[in-house]
């Protein structure tokens, strides 16, 4: 088989872009869509030109790092996949395929089809974890979690923080995302402590940096290579409205010297 | 020569690392933030071990090439985690879970090393639980396990497909939490490209930030390397496109030794390759074999057929013959092996004749579909997606593929290598698993290596150290390093060639999967070794990398990459062609079991089976640089005394 | 951060103010229908409510400023969530066919279906409250009036009857509560979203719930303007007052039909 891409080329950051069309040699259905890439780009390169810049690392839609959107849907055709695990039979000979990067205020481009997702990351930073320092653990058994909580817990845990929740959302909202997170950890015993304290810090970091707000589109619960549940972002708002009611903490009162 | 001392305290072996941590200088807490520690690599070791320092007060700098911390290969680990909790009563503990590792490891890891991974690993579930890692639970809420590869207890944690991800997001999160209080400076898209050494001692390293193409030097009084294995040299494997050796094999090029690198071990149950084009193969979890059944057809005129319609007595279901006491659990190098003997027979199924049966049928009657969908079905859904079959209904298609490598630079018992003030974790090093890793110990060791072990040995070297006397910057060996990775730069932009980076790596890959990969021998190893070194003259004279150097430029990134994998497939080969004897992965068909040896009338092992030579090779080999390329690299030997187990045949019948 | 900084000024408490602000609307608009419904009944029926409400000025212009206030705080939070989430996505895909994946129509045009609505909110206060003339179609409704409890009124029956048997004014509600079915359809269950009130067990029920209460309105609504326009309600009752008017050009309060007893 056949395709003519339709590619989204820019050299920086700063520079505007615009699509080029190119013709694949032939391909093999089971190839995945990335190493289609791979093949178009080597025969770019032994043509002397430069090869399109994509993300992608582990190739078996864990690492989150791929990032196209192709023919309009982060991810490619199918539900819960990365574009990693997107396959060639998905398309037919002489289709035209248009792939483009990732596209939000917050994920500038930093060449062709790879964005900087740096602001997810920085979500992370402001709240994502429990706060234990190594060493300071009780066993693991001391603290029994329902298997419904843990299950819940990992259906979440599971984001690959792709992005792509944020790249589908006509809005380029990272509430999914946000979610996931938040609910991953509030789902939990060990997350109780801070439960409030996260749900607000993620949620004031993921508004500075420019994201959309939740119009519950369901799109971004669409394209989610693993398919995690809008019930995440109503647990997020959930929690979120009961942290504004409790306010903040007290500030500590001064005891005096010890 | 190096010195190799691996400095392994005395005393029993249960208690080493006690006393060890009672022995070892410490740093008072208000001088740990004067020292400044460099971290590269934010996989499991990496990450865990940049937290953990920062916790303990040390000034942290990480570095990754990734765009975020979180990408890191260990990402992909399906099955999960060992620790010697003895939760299910089955008889295990810290004891049990050495002596396995040991044997698993085919009697060639440091013995005091291992012990210490052993008792660690409970401690290591603990902070994981803490953390907020959702592990499987049973119905009680407490935490479930499962029975894996090389074992006979059910001590592996897990969380579904996912352990090695929820595992990483656990120690990201220790390091998110430590990098939003300013304790760690983060960079991305940093890829560490030299080693400084100052005065024999590891104090810096040279950087090339990958957005901008600019290159930057940082110092420190010590360099963390947990940059994970380099399985891709074989081009195609279970690792990520960008896991790379390029970090340790500058290190190595510095003076720092490469230990045992022909360790790599071939995964049994991965998907076989379908085409020239392939850039990846893909890993079915090991946890698969706790209810698939491997098999091929007795006859060679069956391989064609459908496998439904060969008939169970035309079924042979090799394992389970071949190793009665583990079946289908059977170490990972001999299930390998066994999957390449009988296609090397002509038994073997699909399309290339490369691959063997990974049957559902009995479990799904035994346990039901819907059970089975439970357990594995994020699994089949993978490979339905990959392959287009159907697992429920047809028998998966697996076959080996390369996997890890049990090789890395050599570390003495502080994870320090012989270069002070370099530590070395995760798979990066060579230490734990010896000769053959055991299923869900990679996660266990890069955790053990990370939360554990680093934190406690890392203050012997630094109470050695001066804070306030670490080289700046401007000192000569710095502006040396820059050189010289600005001139790999240059050669590689202004070589203007005809062929592209990535066909040699393609080219590469074949050679060390021909004469480097599962079977090994004398004549096929100095033949790769003189092909590889004609491909790497080539590489200088014809390759071609497009763009600029201060851009993003993912040709160049990889052309570096492969200019080091050009090296080190070579010193694979000439440790491969050293070692004669065969052990764990390492495999010398000169040296296997015969039907005439007393093990195998005794019905230890089968014929065929790995033979070791304890006499001659029981050391780990370390590599020395000699200061070129085309120098033979000096080998030192560090030999391995085992005080607590005795060394003995590896029987898994 | 106070509770009202974290709902003025996050993405997450400007949604609450939409949920907030939209429950109550649309208590209002489910109020409204069931007043509007005593057109099936007869005249005095909706007179009488009519009166009763204008016999209680505070109470009604509280709920009207009360209601205003809701509704700019709903639509100004609406219009700020747009620019915001604009913002966000400054660039837009290449059309292909593939765009609306997951996302239900009524879901991805809120801004557009409320923005039609409040047009039309304008325009029903200019019809039927200000009683603007000559946006009607029909007579002057300011000289439509009659006596209840002996005291004079507007007829709101005749407006109403009059009022929708022009068919584009008819029409033009018809539409606006088109519109207005959609946007609760997505806003309803949606505002359950916002405050929280989800999970794998109760959506689907919120799901259902909202499908039952939006139809309902729904057809509710558009049955008003359809009925009269079809002559079903009133029309007897329209011609009278056309005659009436056409003889002196204002119907007397004692000539009033509404204050006999018309039958249909």
């Amino acid at each position: 088989m056949k395709v003519k891409l339709k590619v989204w080329r820019q050299k920086d950051r700063n520079s505007p872009g615009e699509f080029k069309t190119y013709e694949s040699p032939a391909l093999n259905e089971n190839m995945s869509f990335l190493e289609m890439l791979d093949v178009v780009n080597e025969e770019l390169a032994n043509k002397g030109e430069e090869p399109i810049a994509f993300d992608h690392d582990c190739r078996e839609g864990i690492c989150g790092t791929c990032s196209c959107v192709i023919n309009g849907k982060p991810h490619g055709p199918h539900r819960g996949v990365a574009t990693c695990q997107t396959y060639m039979r998905s398309f037919k000979d002489g289709d035209t395929i248009v792939v483009e990067p990732f596209r939000a205020k917050a994920f500038p481009i930093i060449k062709d089809l790879v964005v900087d997702r740096k602001a997810l990351d920085r979500i992370q930073f402001a709240g994502g974890f429990i706060s234990v320092r190594t060493g300071s653990a009780p066993d693991a058994n001391s603290i029994p979690v329902p298997k419904e909580n843990a299950d819940l817990a990992m259906d979440a845990a599971q984001c690959i923080q792709c992005g792509a929740c944020v790249a589908a959302c006509k809005n380029a909202s990272a509430m999914l995302f946000v979610a996931a997170k938040v609910s991953h950890l509030g789902l939990l015993p060990q997350g109780q402590p801070e439960r409030y304290k996260r749900v607000k810090a993620m949620v004031a970091q993921m508004d500075a940096e420019g994201f959309g707000a939740c119009t519950v589109t369901g799109s971004c619960e669409a394209v989610c290579p693993k398919e995690i549940s809008l019930d995440f972002i109503a647990r997020m708002n959930r929690d979120y409205a009961v942290a504004l009611l409790k306010g903040d903490p007290k500030p500590i009162s001064g005891g005096g010297a010890g | 020569m190096a010195t190799l001392n691996s400095n392994v305290p005395s005393g029993p072996i249960a208690q080493k690392w006690e006393q060890y941590k009672f022995n070892t200088k410490l740093i008072n807490p208000a001088n740990k933030r004067k020292y400044k520690i460099i971290v590269v690599g934010a996989g499991l070791a990496g990450s865990s071990a940049a937290a953990t320092l920062a916790e303990l007060g040390y000034e942290v700098h990480n570095f990754v090439f990734h765009d975020s911390p979180r990408r890191a290969h260990s990402v992909a680990a399906q099955g999960g985690i060992n620790a010697a909790k003895n939760y299910q009563n089955d008889g295990d503990s810290v004891r049990r879970l050495f002596y396995d590792t040991i044997k698993g490891g085919d009697f060639r890891a440091r013995e005091a090393n291992v012990h210490r991974l052993a008792e660690v690993s409970v401690n290591i579930i603990d902070q994981c639980v803490a953390q907020g890692v959702p592990f499987a639970r049973e119905y009680g809420g407490l935490l479930d396990n499962r029975s894996f590869g090389g074992a006979q207890v059910s001590r592996t944690f897990y969380a579904r497909g996912q352990t090695g991800q929820q595992l990483l997001l656990g120690a990201y999160s220790a390091l998110a939490k430590m990098i939003g209080a300013g304790a760690v400076k983060s960079y991305t898209h940093a890829e560490m490209l030299d080693l400084v050494v100052v005065d024999g001692h590891a104090k810096g390293i040279i950087v090339r930030n990958l957005q901008t193409g600019e290159i930057t030097r940082h110092n420190a009084d010590a360099v963390v390397l947990a940059t994970g294995g380099y399985g891709n040299v074989y081009n195609l494997s279970t690792y990520a496109r960008g896991s790379n050796a390029t970090a340790i094999w500058r290190a190595y090029k510095r003076g720092a030794c490469f230990g045992n690198p022909c360790y790599t071990q071939i995964h049994p149950t991965c998907i076989p390759v379908s085409g020239d084009y392939q850039s990846k193969l893909t890993l079915m979890s090991e946890s698969l074999r706790n209810d698939g059944r491997v098999w091929v057809p007795k006859k060679k005129e069956d391989c064609k057929k459908r496998p439904q319609d060969i008939p169970e007595e035309d079924r042979d279901y090799y394992l389970e013959r071949m190793y009665s006491a583990f079946g289908n659990l059977a170490p990972r190098d001999i299930a390998s092996r066994a999957a390449k003997m009988v296609c090397d027979e002509g038994r073997g199924i699909g399309e290339t004749g490369l691959g063997v049966y990974l049957d559902f049928a009995d479990a799904i009657q035994r346990l039901g579909e819907s059970k089975v969908r439970e357990r594995y079905g994020n699994l089949f859904a993978m490979y339905h997606e990959i392959t287009n079959e159907d697992a429920y209904r047809t028998p998966m298609r697996i076959y080996p593929a390369v996997h890890y490598t049990m090789g890395g630079l050599w570390v003495d018992y502080n994870l320090m290598s012989n270069l002070p003030g370099l530590f070395v974790l995760g798979e990066a090093n060579f230490s734990d698993h010896g000769a053959n890793r055991l299923g869900a110990s990679a996660l266990m060791q890069g955790l053990s290596d990370g939360y554990f072990v680093l934190p406690a040995t890392i203050s012997g070297y630094l109470a050695s150290q001066n804070p306030g006397k670490r080289p700046k910057t401007d000192h000569e060996s710095f502006k040396e390093a820059e050189e010289n990775v600005q001139n790999i730069t240059k050669k590689l932009l202004n070589n203007k060639g005809k062929r592209t980076p990535a066909s040699f790596h393609k080219q590469l890959g074949k050679i060390m999967w021909e004469y480097c990969g599962m079977a090994r021998n004398k004549a096929g190893l100095e033949k790769g070794i003189k092909e590889i070194a004609a491909l790497r003259e080539e590489y200088w004279k014809n390759v071609n990398v497009l763009g600029g150097a201060g851009e993003w430029n993912q040709q160049l990134e990889n052309a570096g990459r492969i200019a080091d994998f050009l090296e080190l497939g070579e010193l694979m080969c000439r440790d491969a062609l050293h070692r004669e004897e065969s052990c764990g992965g390492h495999f010398r068909e000169e040296y296997q079991y015969t039907k005439d040896d007393p093990e195998v009338q005794q019905g230890l092992v089968n014929p065929g089976d790995v033979k070791r030579r304890d006499d001659a090779f029981a050391y780990v080999a370390a590599w020395e640089y000699a200061g070129s390329v085309d120098k033979a690299p000096i080998l030192n030997k560090e030999p391995l005394v085992y005080e607590e187990v005795h060394m003995s045949t590896r029987s898994y019948k | 951060m106070s509770i009202v900084t974290g709902i003025l000024k996050s993405s997450l408490g400007k949604k609450y103010i939409m949920a907030g602000t939209g429950a109550l609307l649309l208590l209002f608009v489910i109020g409204h229908l069931i007043g509007n419904l005593q057109v099936f009944g007869p005249p005095e029926l909706i007179n009488n409510y009519a009166h009763f409400l204008q016999s209680k000025p505070v109470l009604v212009w509280s709920a009207r400023l009360g209601l205003l206030v809701i509704l700019v705080a709903h639509v100004t939070t609406a219009v700020q969530l747009a620019a915001m989430n604009r913002a966000a996505r400054p660039v837009t895909y290449a059309p292909t066919e593939n765009v609306s994946y997951g996302a239900k129509w009524a879901s991805r045009y809120m801004l557009l279906s409320g923005l039609v609505v409040l047009a039309f909110i304008i325009y029903h206060l200019a019809h039927f409250t200000a009683l603007v003339p000559g946006i009607n179609g029909a007579e002057d409704f300011r000289k439509l009036r009659t006596v209840m409890h002996g005291q004079s009124v507007p007829d709101v029956y005749g407006m109403m009857i009059i009022g929708f048997q022009v068919w584009w004014v008819s029409l033009f509600y018809l539409i606006a509560q088109g519109l207005l079915f959609m946007h609760l359809q997505h806003g309803v269950s949606s505002a359950f979203q916002s405050f929280g009130f989800r999970n794998h067990v109760w959506w689907p029920r919120i799901e259902t719930l909202t499908k039952i209460v939006t139809i309902a309105i729904f057809i509710g609504y558009a049955l008003i303007p359809t009925a009269i326009y079809m002559r079903v309600v009133g029309a007897d009752y329209a011609d009278k007052v056309r005659a009436e008017l056409k003889q002196d050009g204002t119907v007397s309060p004692a000539e009033s039909p509404a204050a006999g007893k018309e039958t249909h």
